[in-house]
């Protein structure tokens, strides 16, 4: 893999750009019009729930969609008009598609072949080895384990060099272990590589993992894009707060503003909200979404509430459940401002008195806090909720 | 007790035996008779060992040239129905056409037709046509009637093929044309096969449809229906077991050859 920076990939070849792109069946539209950038080089992640039009969008780059709207850009080149097999872009299909008629060898040296390059043998044999899958070269796909054959898959796109690689769902079809494994030899083999990869996955690990970039897509939208951290520290939506790891959200009613903090009121209590982590508009008075992530969160026994430092948001509640998972222990509080509070207390010093039915306060680092519009679902993006199991029915409708 | 034991332990292999031995007799006794020496003219009655009719598989007037129109109506047809019939079930597994769902019932119609119906009402066509009875009116019956055994086959087939197949093909670099021949053909092959070698085998011994639209013209089965009204000849289980050997050779070769292939790969 060492031609390949004085080959295809140079300069800024491998960007991808989306301009407008969008793509309706009849009156159901899968993508609404977007503009995306993904940089040369970069491994950028589409993410959302089945449905959400993120393999649409895969499809539109690689050609197989054709868009309705927009246009797509590999570098400088318009390559909206090209039919697939012109474009230099390649796939890994979910269930990876491999030719069944077709030696391993012949899969991986497919592509080569139909651009009229006849001496393959070394080309194909390094990029076994860099799969590490040499001594199947001969095998045929249906005797490989699906690992072995979604390793054949990468080297088949590969071995082509091309500007940007497409991964559809290409661990879907692995047990978790072996999932968790090949996450880290894809990273592997695109640092190796350079090439920039757009990986389109419903597993928001598995994204944040992997990728540089995340789009977080929801009923053919961008809800929100940005570096893994970013998003789960700055959720701009209920979508992204619940879909990308467990959000508590608290319904608050602005009291006031100043020096770049709003204070709110949510059941009695005053809650600090950095203006900065805000992306609601407010206004005295109006109300808003508070969210905080729940292993921001500290726990002390009412007995202790003394003890908590000054300047903390708090909330009182009693422990309803709490369920011990090794290096942390998982609470659900039940508080008058939000039922079913969820927070993660890692196991340093347990504190015996934190049982069910205890009394406890709640408190976090204002900083931590962020605001959402509060005209959203609280529970969208949550795991069968409207948001995601019913995306397709909202979007059909 | 240990014989109803061995008994039990081996009868699906007893079974299957018998099984074959009812399928195979038949043949057996073709090949047993194409050795006879028959007395008068009719090879119904074992006489004595004799290699003659081996040694002069033509001597009979009529038959090789029949057996020869055979394998020529047997060919084209088989081609004919084989491109239609592979075209047909690409056609409605992969397009969405009006009257898809009409398509797909009628075409199994010929092969639910009785054929002495088909073939009268076939007859009565060509017949108002004003077409000349021969070896272009079989042809088309035959093509016609292998026509839906080969969709069958195929549909089946391309059914069960994975369309990111094509797409990935296309992904990597092949046009329609490669991904066409490349994909698209070796993984539909055996199911194309498959309709080829049934609509030869239907069409080879096809007597119904094809007496009644031979005109003067004689085909293998039928030289073979006609000389058994006046007596048979030997000659006649010569070709039949000949076939017979011809058919499981290719198969054993095909089996050989694939074995071979596959134990290089692996």
């Amino acid at each position: 893999m060492k031609t390949t920076e004085d080959t295809s990939t140079a300069g800024r070849g491998g960007d991808v750009r989306l301009t407008g792109i969008g793509k309706t069946y009849g009156s159901f539209t899968a993508v609404h019009p977007l503009d995306l950038t993904v940089p040369q080089g970069s491994f950028f992640a589409l993410l959302g729930a089945s449905g959400c039009g993120k393999t649409t969008t895969l499809r539109m780059i690689a050609g197989l969609e054709e868009p309705t709207s927009g246009t797509v850009h590999l570098g400088d080149q318009d390559v909206t008009a090209l039919p697939p097999y012109k474009r230099p872009v390649n796939t890994v299909f979910q269930s990876y598609a491999l030719f069944p008629h077709l030696d391993i060898f012949e899969n991986v040296a497919f592509g080569l072949r139909r651009r009229g390059i006849r001496s393959v043998k070394k080309q194909v044999g390094e990029m076994l080895e860099l799969v590490q899958l040499g001594e199947q070269a001969r095998k045929k796909p249906h005797q490989l384990s699906g690992g072995q054959q979604q390793r054949v898959a990468v080297a088949r796109a590969l071995i082509n060099h091309p500007k940007v690689l497409l991964l559809d769902e290409p661990l879907g079809a692995l047990d978790l272990k072996l999932r968790r494994q090949m996450q880290l030899e894809l990273k592997r083999i695109q640092t190796e590589v350079g090439i920039t990869f757009v990986h389109v996955t419903h597993d928001q690990e598995e994204a944040m993992t992997m990728a540089d970039t995340v789009a977080v897509m929801n009923a053919g939208r961008v809800e929100q894009l940005g570096s893994p951290a970013d998003l789960y520290e700055n959720p701009r939506t209920t979508f992204v707060a619940n879909f990308l790891g467990t959000s508590n959200l608290i319904e608050a009613e602005v009291d006031s503003a100043s020096g770049g903090e709003l204070t709110l009121k949510a059941g009695g209590g005053k809650l600090v909200l950095p203006e900065a982590r805000n992306s609601a508009a407010t206004t005295t008075g109006g109300r808003v979404l508070v969210g905080v992530r729940p292993e921001k969160i500290s726990l002390t026994h009412a007995d202790d509430a003394g003890e908590i430092p000054g300047g903390r948001n708090r909330i009182t509640g009693r422990i309803a459940d709490s369920s011990f998972i090794g290096v942390s222990t998982q609470f659900v509080v039940d508080s008058p401002v939000c039922a079913g509070f969820e927070v993660y207390v890692q196991n340093i010093d347990r504190d015996v008195r934190l049982v069910p039915g205890a009394e406890v306060v709640l408190h976090w680092n204002p900083a931590h806090t962020f605001g959402l519009d509060a005209g959203q679902s609280l529970l969208a993006g949550t795991v069968g909720s409207a948001g995601v199991g019913t995306v397709e029915e909202e979007v059909a409708r | 007790m240990p014989f109803i034991n061995w008994l039990k332990r081996r009868l699906v292999v007893i079974a299957g035996l018998a099984t074959l031995a009812y399928l195979l007799l038949p043949n057996v006794v073709v090949t047993v008779f194409s050795f006879n020496n028959p007395k008068g003219r009719f090879n119904y009655e074992w006489q004595e060992f004799s290699t003659e009719a081996w040694r002069d598989p033509c001597g009979v007037s009529g038959l090789c040239g029949s057996l020869t129109l055979s394998l020529r109506i047997a060919l084209w047809a088989t081609l004919g129905a084989t491109v239609l019939g592979t075209m047909i079930a690409f056609a409605l597994v992969r397009y969405r056409f009006r009257a898809r769902g009409a398509v797909n019932s009628l075409i199994f119609l010929p092969m639910a037709m009785p054929e002495v119906v088909m073939a009268a009402s076939l007859l009565t066509l060509f017949l108002n046509m004003g077409a000349q009875l021969g070896f272009w009116t079989i042809l088309i019956a035959h093509i016609m009637f292998c026509l839906s055994f080969v969709v069958v086959a195929v549909k089946a087939r391309v059914m069960s093929m994975d369309p990111r197949l094509e797409q990935a093909a296309q992904d990597l670099y092949a046009g329609p044309v490669q991904t066409f021949l490349r994909v698209t053909l070796p993984i539909a092959a055996p199911g194309i096969a498959a309709g080829a070698l049934l609509a030869f085998a239907l069409s080879f011994d096809d007597f119904i449809i094809t007496n009644f639209n031979a005109g003067s013209t004689v085909t293998f089965p039928m030289f073979v229906w006609g000389s058994a009204q006046r007596g048979t000849p030997v000659q006649i289980n010569v070709i039949g077991t000949a076939m017979f050997v011809i058919a499981v050779l290719l198969v054993l070769v095909s089996m050989a050859v694939g074995n071979r292939r596959n134990r290089r790969k692996a």
